[in-house]
């Protein structure tokens, strides 16, 4: 007699379906982001999620794993896509490559592959590069620089001279610079008002790429894949923090729009810190890892020696996440306090 | 009637397929060509069989009588003739085998006599008793007896009794044609319950994809002028959770380690109404109970089943697909493949799912959890499963309990959304009964340490006491000797006497051993000759003259061998004993 | 002068922490159960004597003393496991072969009601009185075997306990995931 335990009734859910809704969630922000710098980020996209199948079917391989089942579960595209999506979009092919590789590799397979790694892959790939090649992972091309296809081809594949085209920076690295700089005649405030380079908000095109993340993290919420915890949490400490230091010095910080809509802050806030496998779990634990994460990124971005502090925030908050988990159980059906 | 309902956390919502079986009325399924009536179909003591092959038994008749205070009576489904009462396969996911009385039927299904109860008139603990004899248990499916579940608590008030007609598991219809055919029945049997227990409120729960139902027993509330609230609840898996539909009814959780009548509030489901007003009304006892039959058959019907009616038989009445292969007793959630098609239909069988891979794909292989929590989010009982499940499957029991896994009621609500389709459930079950066996282990060690020091205390204590014994003797003797001496120097006569003085200490000394050897030699003597004796007698007594047995002899033998059964099934009573508890 | 601030600070923080870690474990210092009585909760208290100690406490003493942690039959496998869990000791195969769990039935109409197995029976598991037939209380017995050789006429045996309903167990779920052929791969 065959032996199935119950439910005989399953959902019609997979952990496929689950990588590709998170897939298609982040659309929006790509089609902003390659009208913003051009198809290069559609290039890097591509060779990124090679990278990752290909480290992905190895690892697999060696450790004896099934490559139908595990291939197509799709997490290696979503760390591959996140990679390529935080990498400077005109860095060398090889860097992606090596950051990928690194992630699927070292921070996935190697801590025991799916559901296992403590740290989200792609930002250790991402940590990992800008300690190994600060200048590589800084090079942002210069806005309004309309390449044509086959020159950012050309720049990737490192046939042409990478200096010229990508002298330009990020707001944020231009906000660094100037902090650092600690030039009295050179504040944030003016800099950010020089709406001519860097948009209107976070920059000229910026806004648009976080309004894509925040448009599809909106739908990752309305079809119940991640909860509103961890976004609004991260979002609220992150407003906080700086709306609380801007009002304070409107010269020196920058307001909280700029910050929540620049760098990796929309991606990180519902995309990178969501992260179910590397995160918490208990619902108080989200609001704290959510919370922790914005302010640590803030912290990072404003104080520390690195232009965006997303990724490090992350990987800190992974740090602590089963910590906050073991503190924050809920209590169960029944042993509620009845206050 | 508006009221305020509570939410319960989790849930899920499976298709609920109920459809196809409510198309036609309850039919009566026909008697089968044999019966096997499980002793034990209830929660608590096993009933001792009071009936034995060859004797005629009456629709009715006793044949199992409760053992404990919890523990439910068995009676003959209908008058026919008793094969056996032997070992056979039950429907329980192990497919091990318990005591079966087997019978023939001989069609007449005649009914012992029988009149109503006259529980008006008559205390609440012999109305209790009286269900109890009558097998009256909770049909929902958990087969709690009803009348352990009929006292109220001492010290907290009754508020509220929920019934429960929500059956909110998919395809499972018995519960929602009860009401629509039976309702008054219903009803009134609810009417005895509120009596036994004198709650303030009577709520009746049924899930609104069922308004027929609740229309009905609308109907029937008002015809009997009861001032019972038929409320509907949302449809949602599983809010026919006994305390799952006590959350949304009262606001009330019910948490594993009490009871709920501590919270002033008891559950019943409609059909142990409907059983209990049978049995008071009209003293018929539980033989007969309604049996949902679906999945991959022509006709889904529910039926009339007697209890002991082979799966098989009842399944060919909805004549099942030709690609069937198993049956599921109980809804497609909680419900379990039976480990043989001929298992008995019993008082906890409320459906039966005629099983094929078109309904029930078969299950995609399993990923390792990405932690999702979609599990905690659909778990009613707000537990985290995936903790859980970690645990279990290291199996660091321990952990599994400092995340409450005996709070679980294996709903399956987490396997059910699992994106990594992880067979929760089973690795819950799995810790479970582990974590039994070890409590039943060392519980055994335990006893079993503590009469070991107590048996050598005790030998410390005879040795002891034997040494102070001897050491009595030994003294009284010397001063005997000393004062024998005394005299004999007293009477001045030294050499001669010295030696007969000596002589009858001697004489006294030497009586000892040669008084202990005979006495030996006796005993193995004894021993000899009884062992001579138990060997003929065991050579005598064993293969031979058990063919013409007197039906007395055959009886003690019966007596004996039930005692050894006994014996080996002891070890059964603590498991079971843990079982409850947590149920 | 930075490199020197910041490993002052290191060394502040490390000797911070550390203090603060010495007095928790002082501080928090749990008083256990002392070590023999620990392994004696492992042993199955069978007092079967096959370890070659007269019962289990002895064992558990010997243990604590440093005697080898497989010798005892009854706990099977799993009772070295979780002793060496205990000791961090090496896990070693059982020093006998394991057998399933047993108890011993008196045959009732051979007893002859000697009481030598009452004498011999550990813990208490055989009730009778002399020349009364004896018999053997299931749920006590812990299949220790040492009624058997004083049984002058032999009538004792020992039975695996079988498994039933309501001892049965469920199986841990086959999960894992074999590696595909290596065609699917391909
Ligand atoms: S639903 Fe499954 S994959 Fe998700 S957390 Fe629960 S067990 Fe893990
Ligand atoms: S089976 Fe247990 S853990 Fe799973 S959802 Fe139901 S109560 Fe929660
Ligand atoms: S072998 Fe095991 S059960 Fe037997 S006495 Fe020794 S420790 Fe106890
Ligand atoms: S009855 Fe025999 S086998 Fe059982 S515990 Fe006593 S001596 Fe050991």
């Amino acid at each position: 007699m065959m032996f199935a335990p119950a439910p005989f009734l399953l959902k019609d859910v997979s952990v496929s379906q689950v990588m590709i809704q998170v897939c298609v969630a982040l659309i929006p922000g790509i089609a902003a982001y390659a009208s913003l710098v051009g198809p290069a980020i559609l290039v890097q996209l591509v060779i990124a999620t090679f990278a990752a199948l290909l480290a992905e079917a190895v690892m697999l391989k060696i450790r004896g794993k099934s490559l139908a089942l595990f291939l197509s579960d799709g997490s290696a595209v979503v760390t591959a896509w996140l990679i390529a999506l935080t990498f400077p979009p005109l860095a060398p092919w090889w860097l992606v490559v090596t950051g990928t590789v690194f992630a699927i590799v070292v921070a996935k397979h190697l801590y025991g592959g799916l559901g296992q790694n403590p740290f989200n892959p792609a930002m250790v790939a991402f940590a990992v590069c800008i300690v190994a090649f600060p200048a590589l992972m800084s090079q942002w091309p210069s806005v309004g620089l309309q390449l044509r296809l086959i020159d950012q081809m050309n720049i990737i594949l490192g046939w042409a001279p990478r200096v010229d085209a990508l002298s330009g920076a990020t707001p944020l690295d231009a906000m660094k610079t100037a902090l650092k700089l600690g030039d009295s005649t050179f504040d944030v405030s003016t800099l950010l008002a020089n709406q001519d380079i860097y948009g209107n908000f976070a920059g000229r095109g910026w806004e648009w790429v976080a309004g894509g993340y925040l448009l599809g993290g909106l739908w990752l919420w309305h079809r119940k894949l991640i909860t509103w915890h961890v976004p609004v949490a991260f979002i609220a400490a992150m407003a906080t923090l700086s709306g609380a230091l801007w009002l304070y010095n409107p010269a020196q910080f920058a307001s909280p729009l700029f910050h929540l809509l620049s760098g990796g802050a929309m991606l990180g806030a519902f995309f990178i810190a969501t992260d179910p496998v590397s995160g918490c779990t208990t619902p108080r634990g989200k609001l704290i890892f959510g919370a922790g994460a914005g302010l640590l990124a803030y912290i990072i971005r404003v104080f520390g020696g690195y232009p965006d502090g997303v990724a490090f925030a992350v990987l800190l908050m992974n740090l602590c996440a089963p910590l906050i988990d073991l503190l924050t159980q809920p209590p169960i059906f029944g042993m509620k306090d009845k206050a | 009637m508006l009221m305020n309902l509570f939410k319960c956390k989790g849930g899920v919502k499976p298709p609920t397929n109920k459809t196809q079986s409510i198309t036609l009325p309850i039919a009566t399924a026909p008697i089968p060509s044999r019966l096997v009536v499980p002793l034990h179909q209830s929660i608590g003591g096993t009933p001792r069989p009071i009936v034995q092959a060859g004797d005629q038994v009456l629709k009715g008749q006793l044949i199992g009588e409760a053992d404990g205070w919890i523990s439910a009576a068995v009676h003959a489904p209908t008058s026919g003739t008793v094969v056996e009462v032997a070992m056979h396969v039950q429907p329980h996911p192990s497919g091990l085998d318990a005591m079966c009385v087997v019978i023939a039927p001989d069609g007449r299904d005649e009914w012992i006599a029988h009149q109503p109860f006259d529980y008006a008139n008559a205390a609440p603990e012999a109305v209790r008793e009286y269900l109890q004899q009558s097998g009256v248990v909770g049909l929902g499916g958990a087969v709690f007896p009803t009348h352990g579940k009929l006292t109220p608590s001492k010290t907290v008030p009754m508020e509220e009794l929920v019934i429960n007609g929500a059956e909110c598991e998919p395809f499972i219809t018995c519960d929602d044609l009860l009401m629509r055919e039976r309702a008054e029945e219903v009803v009134r049997g609810i009417g005895i319950f509120r009596d036994l227990l004198q709650p303030k409120k009577v709520l009746i729960g049924i899930e609104d994809n069922k308004p027929e139902a609740a229309a009905a027993m609308r109907a029937a509330v008002g015809a009997l002028g009861e001032p019972f609230s038929v409320v509907v609840v949302p449809t949602l898996y599983p809010a026919g959770g006994a305390k799952q539909l006590i959350r949304v009814l009262t606001g009330k959780e019910v948490p594993a380690a009490k009871r709920s009548t501590d919270l002033g509030v008891q559950c019943f489901n409609v059909a142990t109404a409907y059983t209990a007003w049978r049995a008071i009304a009209h003293g018929e006892p539980v033989v007969s109970r309604l049996v949902t039959v679906t999945g991959n058959v022509h006709a889904p019907r529910n039926y009339e089943v007697l209890i002991g009616t082979p799966m098989d038989e009842l399944l060919q009445l909805a004549t099942p697909h030709p690609d069937t292969d198993g049956i599921i007793m109980g809804g497609p959630m909680m419900g379990f493949l039976v480990p043989d098609r001929q298992v008995p239909v019993i008082k906890a069988t409320n459906c039966l799912i005629a099983h094929d891979d078109r309904l029930f794909p078969p299950k995609p292989p399993e990923m390792p959890c990405i932690r999702c929590g979609s599990c905690a989010q659909a778990c009613p009982h707000e537990l985290q499963p995936f903790e859980m499940y970690w645990f279990s499957r290291a199996k660091n029991f321990g952990k599994t309990q400092e995340y409450h896994i005996f709070d679980c009621i294996e709903c399956g609500c987490c396997s059910f959304v699992c994106p990594s389709r992880i067979p929760l459930v089973q690795y819950f079950r799995f810790a479970k009964s582990e974590i039994w066996a070890r409590e039943r282990e060392k519980n055994a060690a335990d006893g079993a340490k503590a009469r070991f020091e107590f048996k050598q205390l005790r030998e410390e204590r005879e040795k002891a006491e034997k040494a102070e014994k001897l050491a009595k003797a030994a003294a009284a003797q010397a001063a005997k000797k000393a004062a024998e001496a005394a005299a004999a120097a007293a009477a001045g006569e030294p050499v001669a006497e010295g030696a007969a003085a000596a002589e009858p200490v001697a004489a006294e000394a030497s009586p000892v051993p040669v008084a202990v050897d005979p006495e030996k030699a006796a005993k193995m003597a004894t021993i000899q000759a009884a062992m001579e004796r138990a060997k003929a007698q065991r050579e005598a007594s064993q293969p031979k003259n058990t063919e013409a047995l007197k039906s007395s002899q055959q009886k003690e033998i019966d007596e004996i061998e039930a005692r050894r059964q006994a014996a080996h099934l002891t070890e059964a009573a603590p498991p079971a004993a843990t079982g409850e508890k947590t149920e | 002068m930075e490199i020197v601030l910041a490993i002052a600070i290191m060394a502040l923080g490390a000797v911070v922490l550390g203090a603060a870690l010495g007095f928790a474990s002082i501080k928090f210092k749990v008083e256990g159960d002392p070590l023999i009585e620990k392994i004696e909760a492992i042993l199955p208290q069978t007092q079967c004597g096959q370890c070659g100690y007269p019962g289990c406490k002895p064992y558990a003493e010997a243990i604590a003393n440093g005697d080898e942690i497989n010798k005892c039959p009854p706990g099977g496998t799993e009772g070295v496991q979780r002793l060496a869990d205990l000791l961090g000791r090496e896990v070693k195969p059982l020093n006998a072969e394991e057998k399933p769990k047993q108890i011993a039935i008196i045959d009732e109409q051979t007893c002859i009601g000697c009481t030598l197995c009452i004498q011999a029976c550990p813990v208490d598991a055989i009730v009778g009185a002399a020349k009364q037939m004896h018999t053997i209380v299931a749920p006590l017995c812990t299949g220790c075997e040492l009624c058997l050789p004083p049984c002058p006429v032999e009538c004792i045996r020992m039975e695996p306990i079988a498994e039933n309903i309501d001892n049965w167990k469920w199986k841990y779920p086959v999960v894992e995931i074999k590696a595909a052929p290596l065609k699917e791969a391909a």
